[in-house]
């Protein structure tokens, strides 16, 4: 059975500014544990044989030349922006400090 | 409030200091880390006004995807190799999630179990010469994070701010995260070594040609970890994190306070919090921040939208063959070189002029003298203008100037002159010697002359110097000077004066 709690997911809610009710609580309770549970089965079928990857595509090194490209405009820039001084994007005050 | 603070002598005989460092190196490629925007790190772009060097990816915007940029993987091969360094077979990015509007994708794209470079090791050297490894953990590369200020409010920079303006111009730029080791015994020498590793670090950057490593730009930052631990015992103390150590001096003071503070709290039964602190420029104090454990849950896996780097070998090889000499190694031979003494020599280094003082004395001029222009007369008139001395003038005219005066040709308040002149935009010393006249008078006659004027004007003094007072022949010589105008060998004119008197 899977090891997700219901504080679990409270504390990753609260990490990622997501308000849950409830019931949201319980159902993803619920269902972040089933994936839990098949990942674990995907686990237990691989060997020690088999190397772990991180990407489906078996590609390494796909890089660019160090060439400047080009940049957005402020009228760009802020086109999607809720607010903005007409130089930086302005947000609500912080709580908390910088990583 | 104000901390307790335990005398250091006191703290250093009740507990043992333990050292870490994460030094951030913003490297200086013409483009962002993962994207072709314009990275303000680069020479080209200081002034860059707000939110100008920024495309999708900086922004995080939807459908936008990041590409690894070659020459940065280079720079991070290069500095790892230069910490003594293994460079990963494969090496991979991961994201490290947290919600804060300087990183727009909410997440940072950076390293966490496949860094670019492991296992290396740092020789420092402090004041006195007395030298550390420093062992390395690991270098990984990421991205930089956008800035932040804080608008409004009454109680200063973050808490009580109404609201915040981010400028996304840094979100992205390439870093390499240098962490070490834990490092003991450095005992009371800790606050020194601090600052001898960012120098280090420093230095090897600078030497690589990768960064402009300017502390109070953020090229280089430091986050300094320290922890006690009672003399005898084995297990590490619980450590603090001081962060927004702008220099050098600050990155020593701040060392120096938090085993001050924690010997502290530990006498007096208390315990250590583990947590972020902020160092204070101008109090010269830390200050909490958050917690550690709540705001450390970064949940890191591996980026999906990026591949694994994988260093071709051939190139490591090229990368490791094209190392410059180590700071440390260079220091030492150019010390025993120039045959300077430890305080000349850390003048030099203070003053950040070693690699002028040599490109002065590969232009010709003797290392003594070198080093007496720039740490003298041009540091002081650099000093008037609020620039760097080695901006002012080039190794290449000051070593001319110190070969016109070893030929005679300059006294060296001529040279003085000729060398304001040179800084004026005048031309090289020469054209500025002769453009202004400054030659010394080496014509004899014309000396002998104004020697036989200065004497019969002051006849008393003549008969002084005749009487053996040789002493008084300074007031001719003075005076010889003036009609001069100060243009003749002052030890020249002295011997005239002592030679006319005596035949008159």
């Amino acid at each position: 059975m899977s090891e997700i709690t219901r504080e679990q997911v409270q504390h990753l809610a609260g990490l990622a500014r997501i308000a849950l009710t409830d019931d949201e609580v319980t159902s993803l309770t619920t269902e972040l544990g089933a994936i839990v549970d098949a990942i674990a089965k995907v686990s237990e079928a691989v060997g020690p044989d088999v190397p772990a990857t991180s990407h489906p595509v078996p590609l390494a090194n796909v890089t660019r030349a160090d060439v400047e490209g080009g940049t957005l405009t402020h009228e760009q820039a802020f086109a999607g922006a809720p607010s903005h001084d007409g130089e930086r994007f302005r947000v609500s005050a912080i709580l908390g400090e910088e990583q | 409030m104000k901390d307790r603070l335990m005398d250091f002598d006191e703290a250093l005989e009740r507990y043992e200091p333990v050292l870490g460092f994460e030094v951030h190196v913003e490297l200086g490629t013409r483009t962002k880390m993962f994207s072709a925007a314009p990275n303000p790190a680069h020479p080209d772009h200081h002034d860059a006004a707000p939110n100008t060097l920024i495309d999708p990816l900086s922004l995080g915007l939807p459908g936008s995807l990041p590409v690894v940029n070659e020459e940065a993987v280079r720079y991070s091969i290069s500095l790892g190799l230069a910490l003594g360094c293994e460079i990963a077979e494969s090496s991979r990015f991961a994201r490290k999630n947290y919600y804060y509007p300087d990183v727009p994708k909410n997440y940072q794209i950076s390293q966490y179990d496949e860094p670019i470079a492991f296992e290396g090791e740092v020789e420092i050297e402090l004041a006195d010469g007395r030298r550390f490894q420093i062992p390395i953990e690991r270098a990984h590369m990421e991205e930089d994070a956008g800035k932040l200020t804080h608008v409004g409010g009454a109680t200063g920079r973050i808490q009580g701010a109404e609201y915040s303006l981010v400028d996304y111009n840094r979100a992205g730029v390439p870093l390499v995260e240098i962490v070490t080791k834990p490092i003991v015994g450095a005992e009371r020498d800790a606050p020194e070594l601090a600052k001898a590793y960012v120098a280090a670090i420093r230095d090897i950057v600078l030497s690589l040609g990768i960064s402009e490593a300017r502390m109070e730009r953020g090229n280089l930052r430091c986050d300094a970890n320290v922890s006690l631990r009672p003399r005898g015992q084995e297990r590490f103390g619980t450590r603090t994190e001081t962060k927004n150590v702008n220099s050098m001096r600050s990155v020593e003071r701040a060392v120096r306070y938090e085993i001050q503070r924690q010997a502290a709290i530990l006498a007096a039964g208390g315990t250590i919090v583990q947590e972020t602190r902020h160092w204070h420029e101008d109090t010269g104090r830390t200050s909490a921040g958050r917690p550690k454990s709540d705001a450390d849950d970064y949940r890191y896996f591996p980026e999906p939208d990026l591949l694994p780097v994988q260093p071709d070998r051939a190139l490591v090889e090229e990368l490791r063959a094209a190392l410059p000499e180590q700071p440390v190694a260079r220091k030492r031979r150019l010390k025993a070189e120039w045959g300077f003494t430890d305080l000349e020599f850390q003048d030099v280094v203070n003053a950040d002029l070693l690699a002028t003082v040599e490109a002065t004395v590969a232009a010709g001029a003797a290392p003594g003298s070198a080093r007496k222009w720039w740490t003298g007369e041009i540091a002081r008139l650099a000093n008037d203008r609020g620039v760097e001395a080695s901006s002012l003038v080039s190794p290449e005219h000051v070593a001319e100037l110190q070969r016109l005066v070893d030929g005679g040709a300059l006294t060296d308040r001529l040279a003085r002159q000729a060398l304001e002149g040179v800084i004026a935009g005048e031309g090289s010393p020469t054209e500025v010697v002769a453009a202004r006249g400054l030659q010394v008078v080496s014509d004899e006659s014309a000396l002998v002359a104004a020697v036989d004027e200065a004497l019969a004007a002051q006849p008393d003094v003549l008969q002084k110097i005749r009487d053996g007072k040789v002493q008084a022949a300074g007031a001719v010589i003075g005076a010889v000077m003036k009609a001069m105008r100060g243009q003749a060998d002052a030890a020249r004119v002295r011997e005239i004066v002592l030679e006319r008197a005596s035949q008159a």
